[in-house]
């Protein structure tokens, strides 16, 4: 199991090897990348900040939980903080259990959760703008 | 005795600077500093969500903030 916060350029393969486990049937991973537009307006970059001790604990609340819901027989988050580039990962979960299904699943509750717990933050940075994403309604 | 509260985000973008000066000599409860925030920086109203972590973990409302507490305020979170 590894959870990483971290200013240094995502290694996909790396993370999937972390996880890759005997008793596993399927690893399932989500890449999170930074898309080139919201709603039509050019993206330049995307920065990231995090509350980065508070974030790995949430996260090890948020895998915790997982591991009660699916059989999980091990687990990867590795999520960039810092100036990520368009078409660069920003973050990457990978997840290997016994079955595809339990996979699919506790990937998917996992990157839901970061999305709502986790003290990490987004920043978009327009050409003659920024904007903290989902501050304001 | 003040203490500083962490500001990460938007938050530290409202106020201007990476910490915000509280007093602890006075009790004060985590409803007490988000009011004064909101009073001070009407911004802070906008917001879809404000929360405070005290040592690495949410409080609540009610919570009476500590003269060793590391206190974060915690703009609407946007991981992924």
């Amino acid at each position: 199991m590894m959870i990483e916060i971290t200013e240094d350029k995502i290694n996909v393969s790396k993370i999937i090897s972390v996880v890759n486990h005997p008793e596993a049937g399927g690893i399932d991973v989500f890449i999170g990348t930074a898309r080139n537009n919201t709603s039509g307006k050019k993206v330049m970059r995307l920065e990231f900040e995090s509350h980065v001790s508070m974030a790995r604990k949430e996260l090890q609340k948020i895998v915790n939980t997982a591991k009660s819901k699916w059989n999980i027989k091990s687990v990867a988050i590795s999520h960039r903080i810092g100036v990520v580039n368009i078409g660069d990962e920003s973050v990457i979960i990978a997840v290997a259990c016994s079955h595809r299904n339990d996979a699919f699943e506790s990937c998917r509750f996992i990157i839901d959760n970061l999305k709502k717990n986790v003290p990490i933050w987004k920043k978009e940075i327009f050409e003659n703008s920024e904007i903290w994403v989902a501050s304001y309604s | 005795m003040e203490i500083d509260v962490i500001l990460y985000g938007v938050a530290r973008d409202i106020i201007g600077a990476n910490k915000y000066k509280i007093k602890v000599d006075i009790q004060m409860s985590v409803e007490g500093l988000l009011r004064k925030l909101e009073n001070e920086y009407p911004k802070f109203k906008q917001l879809t969500s404000l929360f405070v972590a005290v040592n690495d973990e949410y409080v609540t409302k009610d919570y009476l903030i500590q003269k060793h507490d590391e206190v974060v305020l915690i703009p609407p979170v946007c991981g992924g």
